[in-house]
C-alpha cells in the first residue's frame, strides 16, 4: 500500500487548514454561499436533501485495517454510526454537521485519507480494479499508476476549473472488472512483446448521453504515460464545451469533433508536453510508487481446514461458492464480503462492522481490503486455511450473506432518500427486490446477474450497464422507474435496450420477477446466463412478458 | 397564457447542520413543515425568498415549494417535499424521529 511521505502530510495538512478557515469564514457570515460552496465541493463536501453529505476518497479502493477503523470512528464519532460505500470506491457521510467537517478530515489525515476533489469540475478519484494484485488473471496492478495519477491530479493547477468533472478508471486485468469503458479514460494494462504498456479508452460515461468509450490509444508505454494522459485532458480542457453543462463531458467532444480528430490534438499535444517530462522523473516516482504495491508473501500451507468445512458445513459451501474468487497465489483466496444482506440498504456498513472487517484484515489477511464499485468490501489475500474462522466472524456481524453476483447483490445510488439532484428512491427498490427473491428462493436458481438502479438520469447507479437497469423518473409528480435490459459492464461494455414505459413504484418488483421468470422459461439450460439469454433473444420476450395489453392491442 | 400561481411556502436548508427548514410568516425558521407561512400571491412569494436569501449566515439553497393547506398547517404537494419533511425511508433518522 502507499504509504504517504512527509510532503503528502504537509500538502494535505496545509489543505485541511485552508478548509478550517473557509469554513470559519462560511460559519461567520464573511462568506456567502456562492463563494464557498465551490470551496467546499473541492474537500467533497456536499449540501444533500435533509444534511450535509461528506464524500471521502478512498485512492483505487484500497485501505488498510488502521484507515477502516478511522472510518468507523468517523462513522461513530461524528454520524449516525455508519456509513455508504459507493459505486466509485469512496465512502458517504451522511450526517455531518458544517461544523465538524474540519475536525473529520483531520482525522482523516491521521491515516492518509482525505475527501480532495470528491466533488466539483476536477480529476476525481481514481478507481481500479478492486482485485488489484490479487486476481489470478492479471498482467500487472493497476494501482501503482493509479496512484501516480492521483499524486499527479492532486491539486493540479491547471485542471482545477474545468468543463465538468473526470472520472479515471485502471484495470490490470483482460476481465474488465473496473468499467474502464464507462469512464472519461479507461486505462487497459496490457503486454506486448514482454513491453507493459497502457490501451487508452475515452469517452466514456453514462448519465444523461450514455457512451462506450473509444480506443484512443491501443499501446502507450510507461515513459509516455502522464504527459499522454495530461495531453488529452489539457485538449479538453481547452476546447470541451463549457456553454452547456449537459454537453460537457469528453465523450461529448469525442462525439462531436469525431475520434481520429481528437486524437490528432492529443498527439500534437503530446509532442509539446513530452520535453517537459524529460528526465524521467515521472517513470522514476512510478518506480518508486510500486514498490509500495509489493505483493505480501505468500505463504504454501495446507488447505485442510477449508477443505473440511467445505465438504462438512452446508452454509460454509454456499458463500465459498458465491463470495470467493480465485488469487494469483496458490492456496490463497480473494473474498468478497457481501454490504448487500437482503432487506438491508445496499453499500451500508456500520462501524462495529467496518471493524470487524478491519480486524480480519488486519489478523487473517495481510492487512488489506479493497472497496469494490458494486459497493461490497474486498479481503485481497486471504489464505484458504482462515476461511472457516473468516466466514464464522462474518457470519456474527451480519456479513456472511452469500449472494456476491447475484439477483441480490444490487448496485444502487442513494436516490432520493439523501440526493438533492434524485428524481425517485433507489434503495427501497433495491431493498424490496431483494427481500422479494429471498422469499421465492430463486436467487440460486437464477444464477449470475447484475441489477443496477439509478435514482435519476446522471447514473450514479450504472443503471445503463447492468444486465437489468433500473432508472427512476419523476413523472408528473410520481415516481416512475424505467427497464434496460442487456447492458455490460465488462471489457465487451454494451448499453442496455430500454424495455418501454415506466413502471410505477409499487409495480417495479414484480417487473423484475416477471423478467427473471421470463427468463427462467426461456433458457436453453441452467448453464445459460440472464445475459447469454437476454444477447440470443433480444428484448422482444420480455417486453412481450412486461406488456401484455400491448401485445393484445397489436393483435 | 402564464399558469395558476399555486400556493407555495420558503424552505431551505439549515446553515450548520443542513436540516431542512421553513420559514414562517413572523420571520421565523422552523423545522416544521406545519409552520410554514403558506403563500398565496405571488408577488408576495417573490419579496419573502428574497427576504430567506439575504439571511446568508442561516440558510442556504432557499426556494419555492409547492404546497396546500391540511389540517394542521401546510402540507408539501410533492413527494419529494413530503421525503424532505420525514427523513430518508432506509432508516429511521432525521426528522421522522428527531422532531
Amino acid at each position: 500500500m502507499y504509504r504517504y511521505n512527509e510532503f503528502d502530510r504537509d500538502f494535505l495538512a496545509e489543505r485541511n487548514r485552508q478548509f478550517r478557515a473557509q469554513v470559519e469564514r462560511r460559519i461567520d457570515g464573511s462568506l456567502t454561499e456562492e463563494e464557498f460552496k465551490p470551496l467546499r465541493l473541492m474537500n467533497g463536501l456536499y449540501l444533500q436533501l435533509h444534511a450535509y453529505m461528506l464524500r471521502v476518497a478512498i485512492p483505487y479502493g484500497t485501505l488498510n485495517s488502521a484507515q477502516m477503523r478511522q472510518l468507523a470512528y468517523l462513522a461513530e464519532r461524528w454520524d449516525k454510526g455508519y456509513g455508504h460505500f459507493t459505486t466509485r470506491q469512496n465512502i458517504q457521510y451522511n450526517w455531518p454537521r458544517l461544523s465538524d467537517v474540519p475536525d473529520m478530515l483531520d482525522a482523516l489525515a491521521e491515516v492518509g485519507l482525505h475527501a480532495i476533489q470528491t466533488s466539483g469540475n476536477t480529476i476525481r478519484n481514481v478507481t481500479a480494479d478492486h482485485f488489484a494484485g490479487a486476481a489470478a488473471d492479471e498482467v500487472a496492478d493497476p494501482r501503482p499508476v493509479a496512484e501516480l495519477i492521483r499524486q499527479w491530479s492532486t491539486d493540479h493547477p491547471e485542471f482545477q476549473f474545468m468543463p465538468r468533472k473526470f472520472k479515471f478508471a485502471i484495470t490490470g486485468a483482460p476481465n474488465d472488472r473496473a468499467v474502464t469503458a464507462a469512464h472519461d479514460i479507461g486505462l487497459r494494462i496490457v503486454e506486448r512483446g514482454g513491453e507493459i504498456g497502457y490501451t487508452v479508452l475515452v469517452g466514456g460515461g453514462l448519465g444523461r448521453t450514455p457512451m462506450i468509450g473509444k480506443v484512443l490509444a491501443e499501446f502507450i508505454p510507461a515513459e509516455d504515460l502522464l504527459p499522454y494522459l495530461e495531453a488529452t485532458v489539457a485538449v479538453w480542457n481547452a476546447i470541451g464545451r463549457r456553454d452547456n453543462k449537459f454537453k460537457a463531458r469528453i465523450k461529448i467532444l469525442v462525439h462531436e469533433v469525431g475520434l481520429d480528430a481528437l486524437r490528432a490534438e492529443v498527439e500534437e499535444e503530446f509532442t509539446l508536453r513530452k520535453p517537459l517530462y524529460a528526465g524521467g522523473r515521472d517513470v522514476a516516482l512510478l518506480e518508486e510508487i510500486a514498490g509500495h504495491f509489493a505483493p505480501p508473501e505468500f505463504e504454501t500451507t495446507p488447505t485442510e481446514t477449508y477443505d473440511a468445512a467445505y465438504a462438512s458445513d452446508p452454509v460454509f459451501r454456499s458463500w465459498a461458492d458465491t463470495n470467493l474468487a480465485p488469487h494469483r497465489a496458490d492456496g490463497y483466496a480473494i473474498v468478497t464480503v457481501s454490504l448487500k444482506k437482503q432487506g438491508d440498504t445496499p453499500g451500508d456498513a456500520t462501524a462495529d462492522q467496518m471493524r470487524v472487517m478491519a480486524d480480519l484484515a488486519e489478523r487473517y489477511a495481510h492487512d488489506e481490503l479493497r472497496i469494490s464499485h458494486e459497493q461490497n468490501v474486498i479481503l485481497p489475500h486471504v489464505h484458504k486455511r482462515h476461511l472457516p474462522a473468516i466466514h464464522a466472524a462474518l457470519k456474527a456481524a451480519g456479513l456472511a450473506t452469500a449472494n456476491i453476483g447475484l439477483v441480490s447483490d444490487i448496485i444502487a445510488c442513494p436516490g432520493m432518500d439523501y440526493c438533492a439532484l434524485a428524481t425517485a428512491r433507489s434503495i427501497p427498490v433495491a431493498q424490496q427486490i431483494a427481500t422479494r427473491f429471498d422469499e421465492l428462493k430463486l436467487e440460486h436458481e437464477i444464477g449470475p446477474l447484475k441489477i443496477k438502479i439509478s435514482g435519476c438520469i446522471n447514473a450514479c447507479g450504472h443503471h445503463h450497464v447492468g444486465h437489468i437497469g433500473i432508472l427512476g423518473l419523476d413523472r408528473a409528480g410520481v415516481e416512475n422507474y424505467q427497464i434496460t435490459l442487456g447492458g455490460d459492464g465488462t471489457e465487451d461494455a454494451v448499453i442496455g435496450t430500454r424495455t418501454g414505459p415506466g413502471f410505477a413504484y409499487d409495480e417495479i418488483v414484480g417487473a423484475v420477477e416477471t423478467i427473471l421468470k421470463t427468463y427462467l422459461s426461456l433458457r436453453e439450460d441452467p448453464s445459460e446466463t440472464f445475459l447469454q439469454t437476454c444477447r440470443r433473444l433480444g428484448i422482444a420476450p420480455f417486453k412481450a412478458a412486461l406488456y401484455p395489453e400491448a401485445k393484445t392491442r397489436a393483435a | 397564457m402564464p399558469r395558476d400561481f399555486t400556493p407555495k411556502v420558503v424552505t431551505a436548508n439549515h446553515l450548520l447542520d443542513g436540516d431542512v427548514i421553513y420559514q414562517t410568516a413572523d420571520d421565523r425558521w422552523s423545522r416544521h413543515h406545519a409552520e410554514a407561512e403558506l403563500i398565496t400571491d405571488e408577488a408576495h412569494a417573490t419579496i419573502r425568498l428574497l427576504d430567506a436569501e439575504r439571511q446568508v449566515d442561516t440558510v442556504v439553497g432557499a426556494y419555492l415549494a409547492d404546497a396546500r393547506p391540511g389540517t394542521h398547517g401546510p402540507e408539501p404537494v410533492h413527494f419529494r417535499e413530503v421525503f424532505r419533511t420525514r427523513g430518508p425511508s432506509n432508516y429511521a433518522h432525521g426528522k421522522q424521529v428527531e422532531l
